[in-house]
């Protein structure tokens, strides 16, 4: 019935001495957003490095659509339909935001490789572009370069990207960071008009915002998974409270 | 208006080399023709320096291969055919590209330009030391490619002012192609490259495959000029592999302005003619040439290419 998209199982992975991630195992299901939560540096980002492929892991299984993509480098994953946004905002500052979603597009295009015919003359990448920055609310901004947008704005281009290569995986890392309430709210509806199509997983700080979207939720301690299950039973962890809240189990 | 006054440019440039060998100055027509060579040569070394992010230092590895693949080609006493040497020099040097980008593209930054430098020393020491090539003599190149195609003769490079003109349509076909180039979804890809390769790969792309295939896009326009050096001058030395030809040509793309067309053009043409004054003035001529370079990137950062913009607000945007 639920459609596993991507499942990671045992995933591990260790920098020198460090095990930033150890025996990590979870799953993505289309419809849902799963909320991966942990104090500053109990391996979320790597977590999703991982996933993503962008760095490779010491053990472990990925499975996108039951595929093993251990294996494979980051841009081949993403040619497999998984997309991932960044911590901290990595677009193209020179391009224009139309530009940035464009090259995301390209990358679908059988005929990304042509070296004489015009780049803006293939009306269906731009049209996917076009369509990911007015799913992501910066339609009016399309002609502004990266580095000109407000910080917000570059937050909503991190997901316009992800948007516009078509990825169904989605893997956010921390994308309502720095922004103000908001652009934090239009940043949740966002993410609620995905979830029926895609599988998202939502790594975020802001408690508020995880419990008003998430479908499951995963807490992250040292690199290790702490706990997992629907919001409500993470809310009533004694574990995680101590551990991720800070707050010693004395009050209910 | 700004697109407009670069046509206009660009227009009086095209019929000021084309009129120019009409001076009947032999010596001149020579000059303007080997600085639009190395303005192909700067060109291609913009591709990689100034759109891709690879900064080489061994670019002259493929000029070279360029010139002698020319030589050897050609008939010891028999004039070669031009439609055989110059796509077959152009072959060979992009071939050589392919292979040696293999290589030096797993490397980044500081280790690329030593890799590539490295690559291109070793490239210069197999024509230097093997008598492939005529050794550290160098080689003649003993006629002049013929152009003929059948019985029909197009053009004569042995008369001075058609090789002129051949070149210089060569150089504008190199520039509309990479033009063009830069345009397509390719060109956007590599431009992507230079600014943020991990986002690239994280969308989808194939980086290193991008970076080789401009690799021995590069180095294929780099063996063209390197043919029409050999052609223009009859003889080819390692010393057209050296690091100091690799030197060479990053400046000019530097002095003109890196990442810009018609600055590479504009600082081959600008590094030629110093050359040519310089040299005239005094035989310490490397010194100033130095020292030019030195204020250029001190007073003009963008290059040749910056110089524009910069005119127009010295002068107030009132006009603009
Ligand atoms: N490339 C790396 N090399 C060495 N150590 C790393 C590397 N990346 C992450 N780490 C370490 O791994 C641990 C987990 O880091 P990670 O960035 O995954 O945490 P995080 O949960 O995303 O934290 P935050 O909430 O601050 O973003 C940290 O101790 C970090 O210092
Ligand atoms: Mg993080």
């Amino acid at each position: 019935m639920a459609e596993v998209l991507l499942a990671a199982d045992g995933l591990t992975r260790r920098f020198g001495g460090l095990a930033a991630n150890r025996d990590v195992s979870l799953s993505l299901v289309r419809g849902e957003v799963h909320a991966l939560l942990g104090p500053n540096g109990a391996g979320k980002s790597t977590c999703i490095n991982l996933l993503s492929g962008d760095l490779p892991v010491t053990s472990g299984r990925i499975l996108l659509r039951g595929a093993d993509v251990t294996p494979l480098p980051n841009h081949r994953r993403s040619l497999l339909g998984l997309g991932r946004s960044y911590q901290r905002t990595n677009i193209f500052a020179r391009f224009t935001a139309f530009e940035n979603c464009r090259l995301a597009a390209q990358s679908r295009d059988p005929q990304a490789w042509r070296i004489l015919g015009r780049a803006h003359g293939n009306a269906s990448v731009r049209d996917r572009a076009a369509s990911a920055l007015e799913q992501a609310g910066l339609g009016v901004r399309s002609n502004v370069v990266g580095a000109a947008l407000s910080h917000g704005e570059q937050r909503q281009l991190e997901i316009a990207m992800v948007l516009a290569t078509g990825a169904d995986v989605l893997l956010l890392d921390e994308p309502l960071a720095g922004m103000g309430a908001e652009e934090s709210a239009r940043m949740i509806e966002l993410l609620k008009s995905l979830r029926p199509a895609h599988a998202i997983l939502l790594v975020e700080h802001d408690m508020d915002a995880v419990f008003e979207v998430a479908d499951r939720v995963t807490v992250m301690v040292e690199g290790r998974v702490l706990e997992s299950g629907l919001p409500h039973q993470i809310r009533a962890s004694a574990a995680v409270r101590e551990a991720y809240l800070g707050e010693p189990e004395a009050s209910a | 208006m700004r697109l407009r006054a670069s046509r206009v440019a660009l227009l009086v440039a095209a019929v000021a080399v084309i009129a120019f060998p009409f001076t009947d100055s032999a010596f001149y027509t020579e000059l303007l023709a080997k600085a639009m060579i190395l303005a192909i040569f700067a060109l291609s070394l913009d591709l990689l320096v100034g759109y891709t992010g690879l900064v080489s230092f061994g670019h002259a590895a493929y000029f070279g291969i360029g010139a002698y693949a020319t030589v050897l080609l050609a008939p010891k006493y028999d004039p070669a055919s031009l439609w055989l040497v110059l796509p077959g020099a152009v072959v060979a040097a992009g071939l050589a590209a392919l292979v040696i980008g293999l290589f030096v593209l797993r490397t980044r930054g500081i280790y690329f330009i030593m890799v590539t430098l490295a690559f291109a020393q070793m490239v210069f020491y197999v024509f230097h030391d093997t008598g492939l090539g005529g050794g550290s003599d160098g080689i003649y190149l003993n006629f002049k490619p013929s152009a003929a195609i059948g019985s029909l003769q197009p053009f004569d490079l042995g008369e001075a002012r058609q090789q002129c003109w051949f070149v210089a349509a060569l150089l504008f076909l190199t520039w509309w192609f990479l033009a063009r180039l830069l345009e397509s979804p390719f060109g956007r890809a590599i431009v992507g490259i230079r600014s943020n390769e991990q986002r690239m790969r994280a969308l989808g792309f194939a980086t290193v495959r991008y970076k080789l295939a401009a690799f021995a896009i590069a180095g294929a326009l780099a063996g063209l000029a390197g043919s029409l050096y050999a052609i223009l001058f009859g003889f080819v030395t390692p010393e057209l592999l050296s690091w100091h030809q690799s030197g060479n040509v990053l400046l000019m793309v530097i002095l003109g302005g890196i990442g810009s067309l018609a600055g590479s053009v504009g600082g081959a043409f600008a590094f030629v003619a110093m050359q040519e004054v310089f040299s005239g003035w005094t035989k310490h001529w490397q010194l100033l040439m130095g020292g030019v370079i030195v204020a250029a990137v001190l007073f003009l950062p963008g290059g040749l290419a910056a110089l524009p913009g910069r005119v127009r607000r010295a002068f107030g945007a009132g006009g603009g």
